[in-house]
């Protein structure tokens, strides 16, 4: 079986992250990223397919430059070869774009499991799945807090607002994971220098057939147009309970704002 | 006026209050039509009316509830086709967020998601990077496509007589290929719904596993109760009820924090709220940095004491 997992490159979150004053994108260059860590439950769950039967896992990144780092990481928790998707008209793509490009790559690569985190900690949209689900006319089974994969079959149970529920499918087909899926492991030192010998491609818009008009900001079916930092909020009252009053100042606050 | 489509979000008949929400905000941007999936039209159809649809297109084929998302994305696109609307509106659910991913892709059109507010245009408002960002943005091509969040405007009443009109769709093969097998129904708490609710009181680590103390307060104020990842990862409250990054993003009108440090991932989740309280034992933990009111104290002794403390007054 080939499994694919879509991995982003992001910027750190508890860095400084910001816009691109020029033209609203995300700064992905200015800042420390990293592999999504939302996007290591995906690598977790490939890998535990992987082990429980016969798999290769290719790890899959649409990014600039540093975007590779992400690509490293996967390898190094143990994915055996690597794709990064890398072209300067990729720049400002968005989900609709991003989700064309992985699906063209995807299909290149003749996956029969695509897995995906739940959402990139960065633009957290969470829709890219369901769209190259769409593109490829596969289907999809998302947000998999427990997954089982069983020959052709994939099953996992889904924790929804008013229920959870078990939902199947069979391969080829689209898996994205939750946070509570599994464990992500840490790379071993074993990993992080079998990774160094592991294959790693680099893929041009032209290698999947995409011209630079299909993707990046031209293309961009969104537009920001005001980006505002949030005020910072103005420092409250804060007591000490010592005394044993901290509860009745409390409630008088709530009293005073209205909300008893 | 052009004609914007509002996907009902609605348990069998009753409207959930979001979607009166999405029928205010479609009046800015034209008449609102509203499309109910599933049986029970008739018993939705007096809170659609009261929120100005001007019209109720139903949809009754079966599979659109036994499959997963990707029939009614079908089922919509089908829809669209034929009322040719200005902008789509829907809730920004996990599973509003693929049927709308899904539809954009269908009608080559821009997806905007977790909207905060939507005015004339449509300009959209969203909260980004852990809410320390306001984001306007626009679609530029194809029809607007907007998932909105719970609360994103006060609904306000518009009362007409909306027709319903029944609409058959064609749901491909393709479609039903993932689908629901079992469905545990989730328990009833009594609370508010976490994403609805005015009040919101949230435990995390430092309740040391008990929620006792958080519950009752809740209960005090009428509030939901929420979770911080590392009070859900340790089994202590479902994981439905996680505030956060990878739960639920929440804007009441008070949010408070008990035990919880307030890391980026929770402030992700939280920051909006109108109003913040935090009691921590720690006075250097940095949710004090958010707050409008902060005790530094331990929680086993400050809840049960404010929770007696409301009771009485509101006696
Ligand atoms: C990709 C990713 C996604 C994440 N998503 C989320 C998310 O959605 N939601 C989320 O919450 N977290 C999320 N996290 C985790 C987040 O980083 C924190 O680890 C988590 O929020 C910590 O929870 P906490 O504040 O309850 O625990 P801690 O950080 O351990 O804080 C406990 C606090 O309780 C206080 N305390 C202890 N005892 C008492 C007492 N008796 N009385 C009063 N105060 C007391 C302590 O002083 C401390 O400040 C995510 C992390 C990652 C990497
Ligand atoms: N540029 C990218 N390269 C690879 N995978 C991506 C990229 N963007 C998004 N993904 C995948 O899609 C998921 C959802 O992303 P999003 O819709 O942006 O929240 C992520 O968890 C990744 O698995």
């Amino acid at each position: 079986m080939k499994i694919v997992v879509c991995a982003k490159f992001v910027p750190d979150a508890t860095a400084d992250r910001r816009f691109r004053s020029e033209d609203n994108t995300v700064d992905r260059a200015g800042v420390d990223g990293l592999l999504s860590e939302l996007d290591e439950y995906a690598v977790e769950a490939a890998l535990t397919v992987k082990e429980n039967g016969d798999a290769e896992v290719t790890v899959l990144t649409v990014g600039p430059e540093q975007a590779a780092d992400a690509v490293k990481k996967g390898l190094q928790m143990g994915a055996d070869a690597g794709v990064h998707v890398i072209d300067d008209a990729i720049h400002g793509s968005d989900a609709v774009a991003t989700s064309l490009i992985l699906a063209k790559a995807l299909s290149k690569l003749e996956a029969d499991l695509v897995v995906f985190g739940m959402g990139s900690t960065d633009g957290g949209m969470g829709v890219v799945p369901a769209m190259v689900a769409e593109r490829l006319g596969l289907p999809a089974v998302t947000l998999g807090s427990e997954v089982t994969v069983d020959g052709t079959t994939v099953k996992i149970r889904r924790d929804g607002d008013l229920a959870s529920d078990t939902v199947e499918g069979t391969l080829p087909l689209v898996l994205s994971v939750s946070d509570q899926a599994n464990e992500p492991r840490y790379p071993s030192f074993k990993g992080i220098m079998a990774a160094k010998k592991k294959p790693v491609e680099t893929w041009s818009l032209a290698d999947l057939e995409l011209s630079g008009d299909q993707v990046g900001q031209a293309a961009a079916w969104t537009e920001v147009v005001e980006v505002t930092a949030r005020p910072p909020r103005t420092a409250g009252t804060i007591v000490a309970d010592e005394d044993g009053s901290g509860a009745a100042q409390l409630v008088e606050f709530l009293s005073t704002n209205k909300f008893l | 006026m052009s004609n914007v489509l509002v996907l009902v979000d609605h348990t069998g008949g009753t409207v959930r209050k979001t979607t009166a929400e999405l029928l205010t905000i479609a009046r800015r941007l034209g008449e609102p039509v509203a499309v109910y999936i599933g049986d029970g039209v008739q018993d939705a159809l007096p809170a659609l009316g009261q929120y100005g649809a001007t019209k109720v297109i139903a949809l009754t084929n079966p599979e659109l509830s036994q499959y997963l998302v990707a029939p009614k994305a079908e089922a919509l696109q089908q829809v669209a086709a034929k009322v040719e609307p200005s902008a789509i509106l829907i809730s920004s659910s996990a599973e509003g967020k693929e049927i709308a991913a899904r539809l954009a892709v269908k009608l080559d059109s821009g997806l905007i998601t977790d909207a905060v507010d939507v005015q004339e245009g449509p300009v959209t408002t969203q909260s980004v990077f852990a809410g320390n960002y306001t984001v306007q943005a626009k679609v530029t091509h194809g029809t607007p496509i907007i998932t909105v969040k719970p609360n994103s405007a006060t609904p306000e009443a518009a009362e007409t007589s909306p027709e319903v009109e029944e609409f058959d769709v064609t749901i491909s093969d393709a479609a039903k290929t993932a689908r629901i097998t079992d469905s545990k129904p989730r328990e009833a708490t009594g609370r508010p719904e976490l994403t609805e609710a005015a009040i919101i009181v949230s435990g995390g680590r430092g309740t040391g596993g008990d929620f006792g103390p958080v519950e009752a307060f809740a209960d005090s104020l009428g509030a939901a109760v929420g979770a911080s990842r590392a009070a859900v990862d340790s089994g202590w409250y479902p994981h439905a009820y996680q505030v956060g990054q990878t739960g639920k993003t929440v804007s009441p009108q008070l949010y408070v924090a008990a035990g919880i440090s307030g890391a980026i991932q929770h402030r992700a989740g939280m920051q909006t709220s109108k109003t913040i309280v935090a009691v921590n034992k720690d006075e250097e933990a940095p949710i004090f940095e958010l707050v409008d009111f902060g005790v530094v104290g331990d929680l086993h002794k400050v809840l049960p004491a404010a929770t007696e403390e409301v009771t009485k007054r509101k006696s």
